[in-house]
């Protein structure tokens, strides 16, 4: 529920995953399976004497990204150090930007709270190197020693800095859904793989103290934090216990936030100019990235209802990810693309998340079987459902899904059969059909259903059933 | 000629073996012989086909230990070559080992070396210079026909002149710093330190170029062999003021002198030129340099190379012990003045300020030797000839003072050599010959006609085994 009095701000770090190299070194980024500290060299190392060199592709999609979050391209941009002692940073400096930073004064829109558009600014867009990652034997706090990966180190981030604009964990949560879907439309940015995202929050209730949630990596995760930090800053004003100005940690497991540092044990990180990289002039690139951006969630929103006649409300929803859009436009070319839009917009994406899965869970093949399967009226609705979900619980091809569950749907003959059976049968019940009690023929065709053994569609049988009877009291 | 290559190399290492000079901290002897034996069994071309060469210690090389003399990197070699180092190798130069220096490149006398301070050949009582003083001292005393050294501010040229040899600090951007381990990233340089104006030309011309893996470094023609021999006939010297006077060594001053007349004969004038903001030179340039590596040494923490002590406490206080053990007063003092200097609240009235005077600076000699100005600069490369060891490390502020010529250099970015034009009471002295930036033919040129008419470079020191 918005609340008027909490004001949250967002800090989201995203991996450029998309690229193939590092930021500053040639190493490659596709370290995901492979053993630590194997996608590694000097350079991202920090070895004594070796040098950063901008990879020119990741300016490339920072730019992109800037661009799409509605940013102004700064003219010159330049690196800074930002220096701090921990083990996962091997240079003892992170190069990150400072003052000059790529873009400056962005916003995108969000559905607010209150269901309506509502525009998030940006405040601003940086670029800068991951560093390392540390792995503990044994809880963070427990562990007796910790080991430390540097494959990730290197990896180029960009950091999407919000105003203080959102009003609930909400807004916060449909903030970063926006953000991911426009990320991967760009197509600089895979939110499937491992760390691909990293959010800090910034949260506080009006005229009191703002306490930063750092460092959570799932879009779920930073709702709960948030709604956690809202109650316990709610009940601490209620106590009268003062705030402080602090950092605090998300516990998953507990769904608690605890308190890493306090203003006072903040860290002077002496930002000055990396004097190993040159400024760039990248105002020059800005037509070049701009005539290559991709079609963004909008714009594809509009083209779908347009070239697919189906309704905005489908195409909303078929264009608030990346994959399911490229899943519709695939499946849309080779089957009804209205029954494509309902069948996936409708069903699939709710089967999806009841699941907690992705559309890469369904093949789009399979998808134009089932609705050519509907169409040829081989399966009912209801049979389409089971098949959708018996694929996504037990995996399988439709066809032989409908076979093994004998989903196949009734030929016409058989459930004409069953049809003049069951009135034979059930005099008592035409009777009565005849003598005015409608409902009674809900029994006769509930005899059809027995006999085809639910393969027939009911409204179809009833419609049949109706038919017989009317038709031999008419003659 | 008709000795072989190996025998060259054998014999070398045993001059080396034999001195007191403590010129090296490593040598690269099986390594430098088998490659001797190579050249034997297959000769190979290249501008420095067999040549031995000595490197600085803070000079990456694949396989060779490299130290910076510093305990906290003893034992700890790189798994790649510095682009310098490549491009020897190219040509056809043999590594002969890792010259000795001030630890980390910090210092004016080679004495703050975890492995001892290296001996003048002149006077064995007397500092090399620094922070090249094992490299300047090598090549004076014949332990390597040339080495490579490297310049944050004078750190090749002190040296240089201190030995009575030449010695040269490209313009910024000329050489690749790939490699070089970084001291103050925005000042320094690899440069030659050598006999004679021609070798410092030839290893210039394998060293220098654009490197894609320095952002900093920029294309250049080259072809500075080539251009020695135009002589100075048309050139104009510009003899800055604030060069002369007080705190420089009379005789200092006059062989300084001396050699203007000696270029004038030649063929060059000279008019006095000033350069206003000297005076602020060492005070930016000592905060700009500390302030870049205290960031710059922040890496050093035993966790990956280096000194490691006994048993592993938590994170922090290990990298602190190993620290606090690791690195010499010298350094510790520059990382702390550095780190302070970029604090929240000093940033703007040191490392900023700093950034000021040194566009003032620049702007000074972009002055000076604008077109219709100056074409060179000439002035003493130190105010003085080589002190006494010990004599002045106790007193750090003194040992700052003695840059004062020389950095403003290395804060303009400009280049400058410095060759052999007189002793003093048995001591060499440098003449600094300074250009426009990437004007490093001009500089050469005038160098190889002075030399060409002067006997200095030809002077062999006492301590020659």
């Amino acid at each position: 529920m918005a609340e008027k009095d909490v004001i949250i701000g967002l800090e989201v770090h995203v991996q450029l995953n998309k690229l193939n190299s590092k930021l500053f070194c040639g190493c490659s980024t596709g370290y995901h399976d492979s053993p630590p500290n194997t996608h590694t060299c000097p350079v991202c190392l920090g070895l004594p004497g070796t040098l950063p060199v901008v990879n020119r592709r990741a300016v490339e999609y920072a730019i992109r990204v800037a661009l799409a979050l509605n940013c102004a391209i700064q003219g010159e941009t330049l690196f800074y150090r930002k220096n701090y002692y921990y083990p996962d940073l091997p240079k003892a400096f992170q190069i990150t930007q400072y003052d000059f930073p790529l873009g400056l004064g962005g916003a995108i829109l969000i559905r607010g709270e209150d269901g309506e558009e509502k525009r998030i600014r940006i405040t601003r867009v940086h670029m800068e190197e991951d560093p390392g990652r540390l792995v503990h034997a044994g809880t963070i706090d427990r562990a007796k020693y910790s080991m430390v990966d540097y494959n990730r180190c290197g990896m180029a981030l960009l950091e999407v800095v919000t105003e203080p604009d959102l009003r609930s964990p909400k807004e916060a949560r449909a903030f970063l859904d926006k953000l991911r879907n426009i990320l991967e439309y760009l197509d600089v940015f895979d939110g499937n793989l491992e760390g691909a995202m990293r959010i800090d929050s910034n949260i506080s209730l009006v005229g009191g103290e703002r306490a930063e949630i750092k460092n959570i990596s799932s879009h779920k995760g930073v709702e709960k934090a948030l709604a956690y930090e809202i109650t316990r800053q709610r009940s601490a004003r209620r106590r009268g216990v003062a705030q402080v100005q602090e950092t605090r940690h998300y516990d998953e497991l507990r769904g608690i936030t605890v308190t890493i540092r306090t203003k006072e044990e903040a860290h002077d990180y002496r930002y000055f100019p990396e004097p190993d990289l040159v400024p760039m002039r990248i105002a020059d690139w800005v037509p070049r990235v701009e005539a290559e951006l991709p079609e963004l969630p909008d714009a594809k929103r509009e083209r779908f209802v347009v070239d697919y006649d189906i309704a905005d409300d489908h195409a909303k929803s078929l264009t608030s990810e990346i994959r399911v859009a490229n899943f519709y436009e695939l499946v849309a070319k080779r089957a009804s693309p209205r029954l494509a839009a309902v069948w996936i917009a409708d069903v699939l994406k709710g089967e999806l998340n009841y699941r907690d899965a992705t559309i890469d869970r369904f093949s789009p093949g399979h998808m134009v079987e089932i609705l050519d399967m509907i169409e040829k009226g081989k399966i009912t609705e209801k049979g389409a459902v089971e098949v959708i979900r018996t694929i996504l619980d037990h995996g399988g091809d439709p066809a032989g899904v409908v076979e093994a569950k004998g989903l196949a749907r009734a030929e016409d003959d058989a459930v004409m059969e069953a049809v003049r059976a069951a009135v034979e049968e059930c005099a008592q019940a035409v009777a009565d059909y005849r003598s005015g009690n409608e409902k009674a023929i809900n029994f006769i065709v509930g005899m059809v259903m027995k006999r085809t053994r639910g393969r027939a569609d009911p409204g179809e049988a009833n419609r049949l059933v109706k038919e017989a009877l009317d038709g031999a009291g008419g003659a | 000629m008709g000795a072989s290559a190996e025998d060259a190399v054998a014999a070398l290492f045993g001059k080396i073996k034999r001195s007191r000079l403590n010129a090296y901290n490593v040598l690269s002897e099986d390594l430098a012989l088998e490659r001797a034996r190579d050249f034997d069994r297959s000769p190979w071309s290249g501008l420095m086909a067999g040549v031995p060469i000595a490197i600085k210690s803070c000079i990456s090389t694949r396989g060779i230990e490299t130290n910076c003399s510093s305990r906290i990197l003893s034992g700890y070699t790189p798994p790649y070559d510095a682009t310098v180092i490549e491009r020897l190798k190219e040509e056809g130069a043999i590594i002969v080992g890792k010259t000795n220096m001030d630890e980390f490149a910090m210092g004016t006398s080679t004495e703050t070396s975890y492995f001892g301070p290296t001996r003048n050949p002149w006077d064995l009582d007397r500092v090399p210079g620094g922070s090249s003083g094992g490299s300047a001292a090598a090549v004076a005393a014949g332990e390597a026909p040339a080495a490579l050294g490297s310049d944050t501010g004078g750190s090749i040229r002190c040296p240089a002149s201190f030995c009575g040899i030449v010695g040269l600090k490209p313009t910024y951007g000329l050489v690749s710093r790939y490699g070089l381990v970084s001291y103050a990233n925005s000042l320094e340089q690899i440069g030659p330190l050598t006999l004679t104006v021609e070798d410092a030309a030839l290893v210039l011309d394998v060293i220098a170029g654009h490197d894609p893996r320095d952002s900093t470094s920029a294309d250049t023609p080259g072809g500075y062999l080539s251009a020695l021999d135009r002589g100075v006939d048309g050139l104009t010297l510009g003899v800055p003021e604030e060069y002369f006077g007080e705190g420089v060594n009379p005789k200092v001053e006059r062989s300084v002198w001396d050699a203007i007349s000696k270029l004038e004969e030649l063929g060059a004038s000279w008019k006095e030129v000033s350069l206003p903001h000297t005076k602020y030179a060492l005070a930016a340039y000592y905060i700009i340099a500390m302030s870049e590596a205290s960031s710059n040494l922040a890496r050093f923490d035993g966790l990956r190379y280096g000194l490691r002590l006994g048993a592993d406490q938590d994170w922090h206080t290990t990298f602190s012990d190993i620290r606090a053990a690791g690195f010499g007063p010298e350094v510790k003092r520059r990382v702390l003045l550095g780190t302070y200097a970029l604090s929240a609240g000093y940033y703007g009235r040191y490392y900023l300020k700093a950034l000021k005077v040194r566009t003032l600076i620049k702007e000074d000699f972009e002055r000076a030797l604008s077109v219709g100005g100056a074409d060179l600069l000439v002035t003493p490369t130190m105010p003085f000839p080589a002190f006494k060891i010990g004599e002045r490390i106790e007193d750090p502020l003194s040992l700052y003072m003695a840059d004062v010529f020389t950095v403003p250099i290395n804060l303009a970015g400009v280049p400058a050599i410095s060759v052999p034009c007189g002793f003093a009471d048995g001591l060499p002295i440098g003449l600094q010959i300074i250009g426009r930036h990437f004007d490093e033919v001009s500089v050469l040129r005038a160098a190889k006609a002075y030399e060409d008419a002067t006997p200095y470079h030809e002077a062999v020191p006492k301590e020659v085994v």
